[in-house]
């Protein structure tokens, strides 16, 4: 009989009632029982986790990681530092590097960094391109970049204008892996990181209008249907992109969805007075649209949560709005601000198990657990009542780049294990 | 009175009694304007820089000369010949400026809230001379100004016609702030191209067609039509945005008997505005340059004292 290793002991488990042990060893699940106060484990270390909620350790299908390239903004390192602090196991890194994850010299590059940096978690799996160079003109050498551990293909930050192009990438990725597409009808949005609409109007912003991302949605659409080939739409920011989903997912289409917190949480409003902080691509919507995010979350219309996790250095948001880069800093606390929601009854732990660690998990065919024997130990302790303030001392990512930054949370990962490693621990006051 | 602001980001910061103020102090120096000798020591010493990061001929002018009216030393600083040219931020270029000690800089840039941005990290006063579509506070003071100087302080009931690209617009979007704020009825008119999708967050009755805009009204803006509009898809050609939009005198007839016409210029000539028209006797586009000097050198003169009169207060 195996002897459990690592123990979390008297803890709480979103849809289970009462107290739970869960016992692991050799980097997976043993068990997962109703907790005994007399139960002793002399080989293991026992966690105390009253008071914690446990957690499965989630993937976050949709990271901007800057290495190569941009290491100033964030490197693999400081990436898989700010996923273990969130309580990711896993991260997907969107392929536009420079040079761009193209090739398996750039992938393999990729994945030495994360396991020289990060040997024992988490686990990185790169996106590979889906064009040459993100250019929109040739396909990339899918296969091979699958070979060299791509999980997933796409265009992100450079959607792909050409139909017929994108239909032969649909078409050739059906049989290795699955294609993310970046909805965004380049021509109508042309960069703009508002949303057209009231706010755009008063601040004198080139909008970009929902019907610009709701155009490529679509597009997605019909030809996964037309092709009988999967598609995953990323980051979805507005009602027009859901309705089209909810459609198309009646019919059986073979489309999945992900939306990302900053779009359940926050609105166009936030950006009033030129905030920066609050640029995003796509940008930030209106409430109607945040509220039928929601509602499309908890329905499984959209099948995931994802980051969208975009770091950037101070000064590449320290200029006018319009000269500022697009994307919010997300890995850190993409659980501890959804908690907002959780505690206003909008959302509860179970939805963000199942959208933020198990279905993207399934989508993308990565580990993770379930708590059933043999599942890796992946799993994070969340404390539901612990305040803190975002700051740029607390992020671990080298972007500091969010809106919270200064805003109180309540709710913080204090431990985060990975294949039965701890990654992250924060101590406990007064534990 | 302590003027009690630091910068002039736009009008919507403006209470009426700080409107009034400027529009009283403008009425002050215009005088200063037409004298045989036309300069006073009000801000000898001051210096103010002219930070113009896009394209200027007006406003720079009009600027430098009510600074230099005033005895306050003017600095040009363009984007071309300058730092941002090679590369440096705006964030960088304006701590430079900040550490020459100015007591104002004036400033003009093609990103909206870009005036709102340097005036967060300087500690001298900044007054935007136009920032992206957002705001033109000082154009549209001026503007009000010599609409003041025909109608007097009645302005309730008045109706003034706002025509053409109002969607890229940072005049337009100020003078309705302030026009509306003073009870003003505001028209906009253009095609839908030009205007912002969301014309409701304007708050201004808006027009497709240019006859039904005019009726009754009792002032008409024109906007200058930047002409890349065509080029990005937004119109088919000039020729047809004049059959539609451009103000003639048959049209303008529609309007109140004593109407005025402006425009913050530079004008197109037969695209938005008929020549004959441009140049008859109900045009108030040459005054609204000469307002603008009193205006500006009223707006340097609140904005560079502010700090003396608060000490002495």
């Amino acid at each position: 009989m195996t002897l459990p290793d690592l123990v979390v002991a008297n803890v709480e488990v979103p849809g289970r009632d009462g107290f739970w042990t869960l016992c692991c060893a050799q980097g997976r699940v043993l068990e997962l029982v109703p907790h005994d106060p007399a139960a002793v484990f002399p080989e293991a270390r026992v966690i105390p986790g009253r008071g914690l909620l446990l957690m499965p350790a989630m993937t976050d299908a949709h990271t901007h990681l800057r290495e190569p390239g941009q290491e100033w903004k964030e490197d693999i390192a400081s990436g898989l530092s700010a996923a273990a602090g969130g309580g990711f196991s896993n991260i997907m890194c969107m392929a536009n590097t420079t040079p761009v994850n193209d090739n398996a010299s750039v992938t393999k590059l990729m994945l030495r960094r994360a396991a020289d940096s990060w040997p024992n978690g988490p686990r990185l799996f790169p996106v590979g391109a889906l064009t040459l160079g993100l250019a929109g003109k040739q396909l990339a050498p899918m296969e091979e970049l699958l070979a060299a551990g791509c999980v997933a293909f796409s265009n992100d930050g450079e959607p792909v204008a050409d139909t017929e192009l994108f239909r032969h990438a649909l078409e050739y990725a059906a049989d290795l892996a699955p294609v993310i597409d970046h909805c965004e009808d380049p021509y109508m949005a042309k960069g703009s990181g508002a949303n057209e609409g009231v706010m755009s109007a008063r601040l004198g912003l080139r909008g970009q209008p929902d019907v610009a991302e709701a155009l490529q949605v679509a597009r997605d659409i019909l030809l996964a249907e037309y092709l009988h080939a999967p598609v995953h739409l990323a980051h979805v920011s507005c009602r027009r992109a859901v309705e089209l989903i909810a459609d198309a997912k009646r019919r059986g289409a073979p489309v999945t969805a992900e939306t990302c917190p900053h779009y359940l949480l926050m609105t166009d409003a936030a950006l009033f007075g030129y905030d920066t902080m609050a640029k995003v691509n796509p940008p930030l919507r209106t409430d109607d649209d945040r509220l039928a995010l929601m509602q499309a979350l908890r329905e499984g219309v959209i099948d995931i949560l994802a980051t969208d996790h975009a770091p950037h250095a101070a000064h590449e948001k320290e200029t006018p709005f319009e000269d500022a880069k697009n994307g919010i800093t997300g890995l850190d606390t993409a659980l501890a601000s959804l908690w907002e929601l959780v505690r206003l009854g909008k959302l509860t732990a179970e939805d963000i198990a199942l959208r933020f660690a198990w279905r993207p998990a399934e989508i993308f065919k990565l580990p993770h657990c379930r708590f059933a024997t043999g599942d890796p130990a992946d799993f994070c302790l969340f404390d539901p009542e612990e305040s803190w303030v975002v700051t740029t001392e607390s992020l671990r990512s080298k972007g500091k780049n969010t809106p919270l930054l200064g805003q109180s949370l309540t709710g913080r990962v204090m431990l985060t294990v990975v294949g039965g490693h701890v990654v992250h621990e924060l101590a406990r006051p007064g534990a | 009175m302590n003027w009690p602001h630091k910068d002039l980001l736009d009008v919507s910061q403006l209470s009426r009694e700080d409107v009034d103020v400027v529009m009283r102090t403008a009425a002050s120096f215009r005088e200063i304007n037409s004298r045989p000798v036309k300069k006073v020591p009000t801000l000898k010493g001051k210096s103010v820089v002219l930070f113009f990061a896009e394209p200027s001929t007006r406003t720079k002018t009009s600027f430098d000369i009510a600074g230099k009216r005033l005895s306050a030393d003017t600095f040009g600083l363009a984007k071309s010949g300058s730092s941002l040219q090679k590369g440096e931020t705006l964030k960088d270029t304006v701590l430079t400026l900040q550490a020459m000690n100015p007591d104002a800089i004036v400033m003009r840039h093609s990103a909206s809230g870009a005036a709102d941005f340097v005036a967060r990290r300087v500690s001298c006063a900044v007054i935007n001379a136009g920032d992206g579509w957002h705001a033109h506070p000082t154009q549209a003071l001026l503007d009000l100004f010599t609409l003041r100087e025909v109608w007097g302080d009645e302005l309730v009931g008045k109706t003034v016609v706002i025509l053409g690209d109002i969607a890229h617009s940072r005049v337009a979007r100020s003078n309705i702030r302030l026009l509306t704020m003073l009870g003003v009825t505001v028209r906009l008119c253009a095609p839908r191209t030009l205007l912002p999708k969301d014309t409701q967050a304007l708050g201004a009755k808006v027009y497709y067609e240019l006859e039904p805009a005019l009726a009754g009204a009792d002032a008409v803006m024109c906007l200058r039509l930047q002409l890349e509009r065509q080029e990005a898809g937004l119109l088919p050609e000039l020729r047809e945005y004049a059959r539609r939009f451009c103000l003639t005198k048959d049209r303008l007839a529609l309007a109140a008997p004593e109407v005025k016409v402006m425009h913050p210029g530079p004008i197109n000539r037969g695209v938005e505005i008929a020549s004959d028209l441009a140049d008859a006797g109900n045009s108030l586009i040459l005054d609204q340059v000469a307002s603008g000097v009193a205006v500006r050198m009223a707006l340097l003169y609140l904005h560079i004292t502010r700090k003396e009169k608060g000490e002495t207060a």
